[in-house]
């Protein structure tokens, strides 16, 4: 029979990871349905008895997620309008079964091109704190993600935490728009976070924009965001997006929507997000 | 009613390797030694027996498996047995309390908001989470607390209600009628309360202990030469692997729905058709049939070109997909009235198109699955089905046997819409156990259940419709082809019933319409309700609307004007004689078409991508079997001790017939409906009731019910020497006849028994009238219609091309509702499926085998929905009922589509309306011709 690992201490799993291969199992929103009708053979480290890895925290410069903290743990905290991106995305993720076992870290570990959880965090400037037995690492979320399910994470790593920098300004808000073809339980055909910071004098002094399911990876639309700063914080704002801004995406065609269509609608969806967070701000 | 399953099977207590793991079940101390590994569902279901949790697609995709874990809903297929440890699971089984209904679940029989009960589970589970958190909870609390479950029956609007109503403190009377008055009453499901405590059986649930599994290795290919190597030398280096069946195995190794056209083989022959295709099957212990790897058979494939889609299979030279046949075409059907060229000619404005719908799946919440065990020389299945006895049928034929030596027990059916009228695990697990003697179940994966089944036949149509100046129509053309895919299936009923629905539910004199259906190597295309028609429907709803737009005349006005009513003749020369309601259904449709216009153009004034439309579909549908006799036979016993019991064959998909049959032979025989116990569907105790497709069993079981309970009060009343107008009690060991001014009483022990103690019965069998169709098409297909129309409400934002139906009114005319709340039921979920057919679902052989990448509509996407019935009385029909299973989905997406054009212009003419497809259509039409 395979091995089931399930230790109570992070330095037991870290261990285990260092002497072999095992496949780490969170909430298993992944790991499940990436196995229907087929051995269930693999020898796992269930990560789901470590200590302290659930409760959302608040340090100095920074706002810390941890591993085991789900989608529910996400919508339920008390967190400054900068989540408010990150909470409309987890409200939208699978159902309520999928929002209450799921984990942000293991959406970002799993790093699907329509995954929810990146380009909001990416919007975010995130990054993710990486542990190994003999080391730990912070690296930006940009640098983890490689390609269309492919990371840095080696394989005796565990992800422990994502890490949010504080925006620096007083008024910051995030926001967050998903297109799918339904309403519930569905994956996005195209996505867009954007996270705003307004000066004294209303204007928008730093803004992020990303857009998933448009790239292997989900990207950061530079050229959007350097347009945006110095203007008005207002409605107006969605009037800035032009076509070239999408210039980082490359969509594919598939039964979700052709790239064409992604194209256009990231053009809409980032419209819309950022005429709303205008007018929030 | 009796309890399902060959017999009781024992299921506790598998014990593997591993330690126990202990949590709590419902407050209950349990501890399975299993694998930790092991999903929390199996553990549920096959280490405690806690059938009533589903498994619908071991994905997260169905939410059939919802559970609460530490009072919070999650999918036990996706949890770990090993992280339950310590924890409290909460199951369905938990929410009676000593055997009473709690008030959810009693609100769910009283709203009929469980039909198959497939979902019902996790539908339960859900809601208990929502009422927990929120007593008194909003309709969109509701809805988002249960949007990760998936309903395919309901159409979710009846969940929805009766979630909102278990969280106020109404009463919730859920009496019987009294004697006479059952019929068009609202009675509760009369089969309703196992499915609302979990302990109903489905046909993954009540599999022994001891049996072997078996697993059918499926081809990855659409078209392939398959080249086995030596099978029995690989299983032998597989512990658990008892066999490998192949064709070789097979004594007559071809399926198919008619006897001239068993093209479909159990096991290859050497060539697979379409990705799905069954090669060999492993039969074993579970665990080691499902850890061989496909990779690691000696199978070896040689692709074949493949034929992909309607233009390849025409296409000259175009490989065959069945050697045998001279071409790709099956078949070709045809309807010819008047001479349409020259009426068309002649008309005033005419309209034509070309429309295109894809492959659906019936996605029922509950996979194909069932159990078969020998017993001596008969086989025996107990199996998740639509059609017991064609089942029988075949399975007979393949191993071999007499009628007699196989007996069909349906289980529970979890929704079958078409989909389990054709045989899935039967021939296969039967042959299985012949060969072994040893029980053998077989459970489709989700995937292999999309794969394998049939869908709905992708079409393409072009027709034309013309009418003289004053809207009155003259003549159609209508040419339909049809992708019957790899195999035939049911390819010849719909290719021969669309012709005769082509000029949708309007008199029209002259008419020209054919149907072809062609093979592919696509997945074969069979029964999905409608037969074609919803196809037909998209067609000429559209012309209609170009018919309007054309004459500058309202759209409903239009439909009313050609309605087809009692004395016109159709297409086929039939000239209906009665109950031909369409009209009745457009007036009381008028005031709302009003509203629905002046609320779009209301809506419309502001500015914004955002635009609101509205549109009308029309339906009719013959009921039953085209132009071929389908008979249904029941019989009704009453014993010694005063039971009643209706051997009664059809089976109830979730669609009712239990439940009605019992209101109908209730009424008739002059008792209350709960008095009547039934024997349901088993082969060896009640007569062929035919299959459960083509709305046919309200009409056609119905009547039978209604001959069968008149006969037993005539047989009754003989005793008694009453009039026809005494009433029947019925009172312990005796009945009370009373007439008049007269009682008398039958001691039933005093009267002759046979060996069951019976001492009266009645039986009643009804075959509706119909003729052949000559040559051009020309007779009485059907006894009676029915008929539809529909209001659709749709905001298309225009930016993005998504469409959000806003409101539905449907009024149909089902001659009769003999229960209301099932009437609406059937109706709400047809639309829901309707909604789906517009503008989500398209199923792709590779690409969308689950349940997330192939769309169904959620709880959120159905939209407020009002459903007026119309009673035409038919005559024929039992009380003047005819049925309504499949029309509620015929008309809904011609007026989604309608409502799309008139909010944006657009004119839909390929379904799915995808948002991608949708938002070119507009950015072409922006751009200008
Ligand atoms: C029905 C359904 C709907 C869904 N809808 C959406 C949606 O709308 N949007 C969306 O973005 N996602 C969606 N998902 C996927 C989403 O649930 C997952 O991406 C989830 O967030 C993964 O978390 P988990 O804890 O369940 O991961 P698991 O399944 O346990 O693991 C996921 C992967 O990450 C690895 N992993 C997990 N945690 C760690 C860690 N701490 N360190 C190292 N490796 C780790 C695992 O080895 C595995 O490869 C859906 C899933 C389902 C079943
Ligand atoms: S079986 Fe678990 S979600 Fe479908
Ligand atoms: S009742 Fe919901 S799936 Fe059948």
């Amino acid at each position: 029979m395979p091995d089931y690992l399930r230790p109570t201490a992070l330095d037991d799993a870290l261990a285990a990871l260092s002497r072999r291969r095992l496949t780490v199992l969170a909430g298993g929103t992944d790991f499940y349905p990436a196995r229907v009708g087929a051995p269930l053979d693999d020898d796992v480290l269930d990560i789901s008895a470590l200590p302290a890895l659930r409760a959302i925290e608040e340090r100095d410069d920074h706002w810390r997620i941890p591993a085991l903290a789900t989608w529910t743990d996400i919508v339920r905290a008390d967190l400054p309008h900068w989540f408010d991106g990150l909470k409309l995305a987890a409200r939208e993720i699978g159902g309520r079964q999928v929002q209450n076992t799921g984990t942000l870290c293991g959406n970002l570990c799993n790093a699907s091109p329509a995954a929810d959880g990146v380009p909001v965090l990416l919007s975010l400037d995130a990054e993710v704190e990486l542990a190994s037995l003999e080391r730990r690492e912070t690296i930006p979320l940009a640098d983890f993600l490689r390609g269309n399910r492919e990371t840095a994470l080696a394989s005796d790593q565990l992800m422990l935490a994502v890490r949010v920098p504080k925006p620096r300004a007083e008024r910051a808000r995030g926001h967050f728009l998903k297109l799918g073809a339904r309403r519930h339980l569905v994956i996005s055909i195209v996505m867009v976070a954007a996270a705003l910071e307004a000066d004294a004098a209303g204007r928008v002094a730093r803004a992020q924009v990303a857009v998933g399911a448009c790239s292997p990876v989900a990207r950061r639309l530079t050229a959007l965001e350097e347009a945006l700063v110095g203007r008005p914080c207002d409605a107006a704002l969605g009037e800035v997006v032009t076509e070239p801004h999408m210039a980082p995406l490359a969509p594919l065609d598939d039964a979700r929507g052709s790239a064409a269509y992604r194209l256009d609608a990231a053009r809409t969806l980032a419209t819309r997000t950022l005429a709303e967070l205008g007018s929030m701000m | 009613m009796s309890a399902r399953g060959l017999d009781g099977a024992d299921r506790a207590g598998a014990a593997t390797l591993g330690d126990a793991i202990a949590f709590t079940v419902n407050g209950r101390a349990v501890s399975v030694t299993a694998p930790p590994l092991r999903r929390l569902a199996d553990a549920l279901r096959d280490d405690l027996g806690l059938t009533g949790t589903k498994v619908g697609c071991n994905a997260g995709d169905c939410g059939a498996c919802t559970v609460l874990l530490d009072g919070e809903q999650v999918c036990s297929c996706m949890v770990s047995l090993a992280q339950a440890a310590g924890r409290s699971v909460e199951t369905v089984e938990g929410l009676a309390r000593n055997g009473r209904l709690n008030r959810l679940q009693r609100a769910f029989l009283r709203h009929g908001a469980a039909q198959c009960g497939a979902c019902t589970p996790g539908m339960l589970v859900a809601a208990t989470e929502v009422l927990r958190a929120s007593p008194r909870p909003s309709p969109v609390q509701v809805m988002d607390g249960l949007g990760g479950v998936l309903c395919r029956c309901t159409g979710y609007r009846k969940i929805v209600a009766a979630v909102l109503d278990a969280a106020g403190d109404a009463p919730q009377p859920l009496g019987t009628p009294p004697p006479g008055a059952a019929v068009g009453a609202r009675l509760a499901k009369l089969d309703g309360v196992p499915k609302l405590t979990g302990a109903e059986r489905y046909g993954a649930d009540a599999v022994p202990q001891d049996a072997l599994w078996l697993r059918i290795v499926r081809s990855p290919h659409d078209s392939a030469r398959v080249v086995l190597g030596d099978l029995e030398a690989a299983a032998a280096g597989w512990p658990g692997v008892a066999r490998v069946l192949t064709a070789a195995d097979v004594p007559s190794n071809r399926v198919g729905i008619y006897p001239d056209l068993r093209d479909q083989p159990v096991l290859t022959e050497k060539i697979v058709r379409h990705r799905g295709d069954a090669v060999v099957a492993l039969l074993g212990a579970r665990e080691a049939v499902t850890t061989v790897r496909d990779e690691d058979l000696p199978i070896r494939y040689e692709p074949l070109p493949a034929v992909r889609g309607l233009g390849e299979a025409q296409a000259t030279g175009a490989p065959r997909v069945h050697d045998e046949m001279e071409s790709n075409r099956l078949i070709e059907g045809g309807v010819e009235c008047g001479d349409a060229a020259a009426a068309l000619a002649g008309c005033a404005v005419t309209a034509e198109g070309r429309f295109e719908t894809a492959f659906v799946e019936h996605a029922y919440i509950e996979p194909e699955a069932g159990w078969a065990r020998r017993v001596g020389e008969r086989v025996e299945l107990f199996v998740s089905t639509q059609a017991p006895v064609m089942n029988q049928v075949m399975t007979a034929e393949v191993l071999g046997l007499a009628l007699r030596q196989v007996r069909i027990v349906p289980s529970a059916c979890g929704g079958g819409f078409g989909g389990k009228l054709d045989v899935s695990v039967q021939p296969l697990t039967a042959l299985g156990a012949w060969l072994t003697g040893k029980p053998v179940a077989c459970v489709y994966e989700r995937p292999e259940s999309m794969m394998a089944s049939p869908k709905r036949h992708p079409s393409l149509i072009e027709a034309r419709m013309g009418c003289d100046g004053d809207g009155a129509l003259q003549a159609v053309e209508f040419d339909a082809t049809f992708d019957t895919g790899a195999y035939a299936s049911w390819g010849p009923t719909v290719a021969s019933r669309v012709p005769i629905h082509a000029t949708g539910p309007y008199a029209v004199p002259a008419v020209s319409a054919r149907g072809r259906a062609y093979y592919t190597n696509g997945p074969p295309a069979g029964a999905f309700r409608g037969f074609g028609v919803p196809q037909a429907a998209i067609a000429h709803e559209a012309l209609l609307d170009d018919l309007a737009e054309g004459l500058g005349m309202d759209r409903l006005e239009l439909r009313l004007k050609n309605a087809i009513r009692v004395g016109d003749a159709t297409a086929t020369g039939q000239v209906l004689e009665a109950s031909a309601g369409l009209a009745p259904c457009l007036e009381a449709l008028a005031p709302r078409w009003q509203r629905a216009l002046e609320d779009a153009a209301r809506s419309n004034t502001q500015d914004g991508p955002v635009r609101r439309g509205a549109g009308i579909g029309c339906m009719w549908y013959g009921i039953g079997n085209t132009a071929l006799s389908n008979p249904s036979a029941m019989r009704i016993t009453l014993d010694r001790e005063g039971r009643l019991t209706l051997y009664n064959g059809a089976v109830d998909i979730g669609q009712g017939s239990t439940t009605i049959l019992a209101q109908i032979c209730a009424d008739a025989l002059g008792v209350a409906a709960d008095r009547i116990a039934q024997v349901l569907g088993d082969t060896d105790w009640t007569e062929d009731a035919g299959k459960t497709s083509a709305s046919r069993q309200t009409f056609v079981s119905g009547k039978a019910a209604e001959l069968a309970g008149s006969a037993l009060r005539a047989a009754i009343l003989r005793e008694a020497n009453a009039a026809g107008d005494a009433t029947i009690e019925l009172a312990g060991g005796c009945v009370v006849v009373r007439d008049g001014g007269r009682r008398v009483e039958i001691a039933l022990g005093r009267l002759k028994a046979d060996e069951r103690g019976v001492v009266l019965e009645g039986a009643g069998s009804f075959d509706p009238p119909s003729t052949a169709l000559d040559a051009k098409g020309q007779g009485a297909p059907y006894a009676t219609y029915a008929f539809g129309a529909q209001i659709a409400v749709v905001d298309v934002d225009t930016e993005l091309g998504t469409v959000t139906p806003v409101r539905i009114h449907a009024a149909h005319d089902v001659g009769r509702a003999i229960n209301p709340t099932q009437v609406e039921g059937q109706i709400e979920g047809g639309i829901a499926q309707g909604l789906g057919l517009a503008l989500m679902e398209e199923y792709l052989p590779g690409k969308t085998e689950n349940l997330h990448d192939y769309l169904i509509p959620t709880i959120g996407d159905v939209p407020e929905i009002e459903v007026i019935i119309v009673e035409d009385p038919e005559p024929l029909g039992p009380f003047g009922a005819k049925g309504v299973g499949e029309p509620g989905l015929v008309p809904t997406a011609p007026a989604i589509l309608g409502a799309i054009r008139h909010a944006t212009g657009v004119r839909v003419t390929r379904v799915p309306a995808l948002p991608h497809r949708l938002r070119a259509a507009l950015r072409a039409r922006e751009a200008g011709p």
